[in-house]
């Protein structure tokens, strides 16, 4: 999903509720992409994510995904990315509909 | 329909007791997600995009009332107050909370149903036509084979760690509903000097590779199935690649050694096992399930009140053009309740829809309820006198859309709406073209139509065996899909013919349109379907309609 050294973040689904969760810069999980912290070096995202694979008790499946930052936060690059910062389109469910 | 008995009740409230234990184990962190992860998978939870998904299988998508009630209890107490019914006659939940799962699957066993072997490596779901034991063409009600087959490979030791995931159907008409040559297995009941046997189909599948299955053995004895069926997926067992897993499935191990080197291994295999085989254990198993399949005892009933609904109601006389299926018995029908609204979710119901159609089956169905592999509900012995009623309470509930077999008919896969292997949306064109053929009024005029739609390559949608499929792929970060022409699913399986280029999100609908304009013009009067046509024309005329706009604006 990540490639090159694009701006990125640090994503999962949480262990109990499964939902999509981001790594902030205090090293917590939010709910809000906006909130997540960027990696612009693959050095520094790659440490990230080793660390966040140990934290194997409170997500799953972590991976890095390119985002373009932007004032208001870092944005998706991929539909992807933003289909799981939303929800589904066929109801409002999931992320858009707890915002 | 198959009441459990101590031995199956014990048997899954012990694999639950050991999943609850699993599963605590995995939140205090005992157990690493690679070590849960397969254990999670042989209870049919997944993790997908937003949530985890709990897989149910309904076997043979056969249900009862109480069975139907308890899905809509589980969906409202522990979802989002709906079941989505998928095309392998499964119903998935999508978001349950890990925590949660063991309470859902002790409420499953209540009512004798479970998740086992919904995902992994193993015998999945067997399933099989969903008008069995109703169906007016039909020479045996495969049922209770499918049954046998299920206590055979449930929990089967030799089987849970197969190359790849093995999937079987079964049919018991000549008529395929169920898709037999898409399957690892498929078994179709034939006749042969009045003895009942299969015709054993081995290598179809669809995914990434799609084959037609192969004819390992066009008539085996109704007793041998289970030596038969043991020797086939041992012998895939140990011949099955391992190596890599998208050469994994028994399809790939006939193509790479030829069908006539598997048949003479498998029979080998047969002749050797054959024999250790408890033939008089099995038959009396055999017959204390089919004594549970029995056919419901059917009075007879004056068929006036359905043919004056239909000559004073337009509504319910388009309802059952479409949505009824001949029975056996002339004053029954076998009704389709469409989960197909124009512009609703394919295969989803929500829980009060579920209890609607269990109160249906209990009042005027011999509470029987079936899924369809094409993701619609099916109440398959009603009486021809009650479907006014029937009618009018499924209309009440949204469920009575006019639309079986018909272009807004359409199989879905969840796509990356849900979907974590995604790479498009699969609903929202299915929606879409729903939509755009209402409002065209063209629905009827189409006639007979199967559109399959998968949002990648692995094709849980079906989409080769649409006579239009749509699949949808990751084309340079943007959504594109591929049409496929002339597919078929049935006893005459072909794999569909790819147009061209794919099409954007926002074109795949207007190319679905140039399609049907194609075939409305071009064929021969309004009894040669789409497929026929398409047979007759082939590819030529219709990829010329999709891409001519695309070659005027290059001119
Ligand atoms: C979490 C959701 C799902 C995942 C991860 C998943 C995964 C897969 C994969 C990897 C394959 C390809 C197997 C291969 O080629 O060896 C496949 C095939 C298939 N799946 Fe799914 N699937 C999902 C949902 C569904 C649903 C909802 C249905 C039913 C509507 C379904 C029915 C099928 C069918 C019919 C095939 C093709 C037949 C075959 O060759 O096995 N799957 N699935
Ligand atoms: S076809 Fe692909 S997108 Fe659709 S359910 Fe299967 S794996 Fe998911």
């Amino acid at each position: 999903m990540a490639r090159g050294s694009a701006a990125r973040v640090v994503t999962a689904n949480a262990l109990i509720e499964g939902d999509v969760v981001w790594l902030t810069a205090e090293g917590r999980w939010t709910r809000d992409l906006r909130q997540a912290q960027v990696f612009s070096d693959d050095e520094s995202a790659s440490a990230a994510l080793a660390a966040a694979e140990a934290r194997s008790g409170e997500v799953v499946g972590c991976y890095l995904a390119n985002v373009r930052p932007t004032p208001n936060g870092p944005e998706p690059e991929h539909f992807r990315e933003d289909f799981r910062r939303r929800g589904p389109s066929n109801y409002f469910h999931g992320k858009q509909a707890e915002a | 329909m198959y009441h459990y008995d101590d031995f199956d009740r014990a048997f899954l409230a012990e694999r639950n007791r050991q999943f609850r234990a699993q599963v605590a184990r995995r939140i205090d962190g005992s157990l690493t997600e690679e070590e849960f992860r397969p254990l999670r998978l042989m209870n049919g939870l997944y993790l997908q995009l937003h949530a985890y998904m709990l897989r149910v299988a309904i076997p043979y998508g056969t249900l009862n009332p109480d069975q139907l009630r308890k899905l809509a209890d589980i969906a409202e107490r522990w979802d989002k107050g709906y079941g989505h019914f998928t095309t392998r006659q499964n119903i998935q939940f999508n978001w349950p909370r890990l925590a949660d799962v063991p309470d859902m699957l002790d409420a499953l066993a209540e009512v004798g149903l479970h998740a086992i072997q919904t995902s992994g490596n193993t015998i999945r779901n067997v399933t099989s036509d969903h008008f069995a034991g109703a169906a007016a063409d039909e020479i045996a009600d495969p049922r209770p084979w499918a049954e046998l087959i299920r206590q055979w490979s449930t929990d089967h030791p030799e089987f849970q760690f197969l190359p790849r995931k093995f999937k079987i159907a079964v049919t018991g008409s000549p008529r395929d509903r169920t898709v037999t040559r898409a399957h690892d297995i498929g078994l179709r009941m034939v006749r042969q000097q009045g003895r009942q046997g299969f015709e054993v189909i081995v290598g179809g599948g669809l995914g990434r590779t799609p084959m037609i299955g192969k004819v390992v053995r066009d008539f085996l004895p109704v007793e041998d199935l289970l030596p038969y069926l043991e020797a086939i997926v041992s012998t895939y067992n140990l011949l099955g690649r391992r190596d890599n897993k998208y050469k994994a499935r028994i399809k790939i191990t006939v193509h790479e050694h030829g069908l006539d080197r598997v048949r003479e291994l498998v029979e080998a295999r047969f002749a050797e096992i054959g024999p250790l085989f408890d033939k008089a254990a099995t038959a009396a198993q055999l017959g204390r399930i089919a004594a549970m399949f029995r056919r419901p005892p059917l009075q007879a009933r004056p068929a006036a009140p359905y043919h004056a609904a239909r000559t004073a109601d337009a509504v319910f006389r388009a309802w059952s053009d479409t949505n009824l299926h001949p029975h056996r018995a002339a004053d029954h029908a076998i009704v389709t309740i469409s989960l197909k609204a124009h512009g609703a979710t394919p295969g989803d119901a929500t829980s009060d829809q579920m209890r609607l159609v269990a109160d249906l089956a209990e009042a005027h169905g011999h509470g029987e309820i079936r899924v369809s592999h094409e993701q619609n509900l099916v109440l398959p012995h009603v009486a021809l006198a009650d479907l006014p009623a029937v009618h009018a309470a499924l209309r009440a509930a949204g469920l009575a859309t006019a639309n079986a077999g018909l272009i807004s008919d359409i199989i879905a896969c969840p796509g990356m709406d849900y979907c974590a292997l995604a790479t498009a949306r699969s609903i929202p064109v299915a929606q879409d073209i729903a939509l755009r053929f209402e409002e065209l009024r063209l629905e009827h005029d189409i006639g007979p139509l199967k559109i399959k739609i998968s949002g990648c390559i692995n094709a849980c949608g079906h989409h080769h065996v649409g006579h239009i499929g749509i699949l949808g792929l990751d084309r340079a970060g943007v959504e594109n899909y591929q049409i496929t022409l002339g597919g078929d699913g049935t006893e005459t399986a072909t794999l569909g013919e790819r147009t061209g280029p794919g099409f954007a999100h926002d074109q795949i609908v207007p190319a679905i349109e140039r399609i049907l304009q194609t075939y409305l013009k071009l064929r021969n009067d309004r009894s040669e379907t789409f497929l026929q046509a398409y047979r007759r024309l082939g590819l030529a005329p219709f990829r010329a309609a999709l891409y001519q706009e695309d070659r005027a604006d290059a001119a």
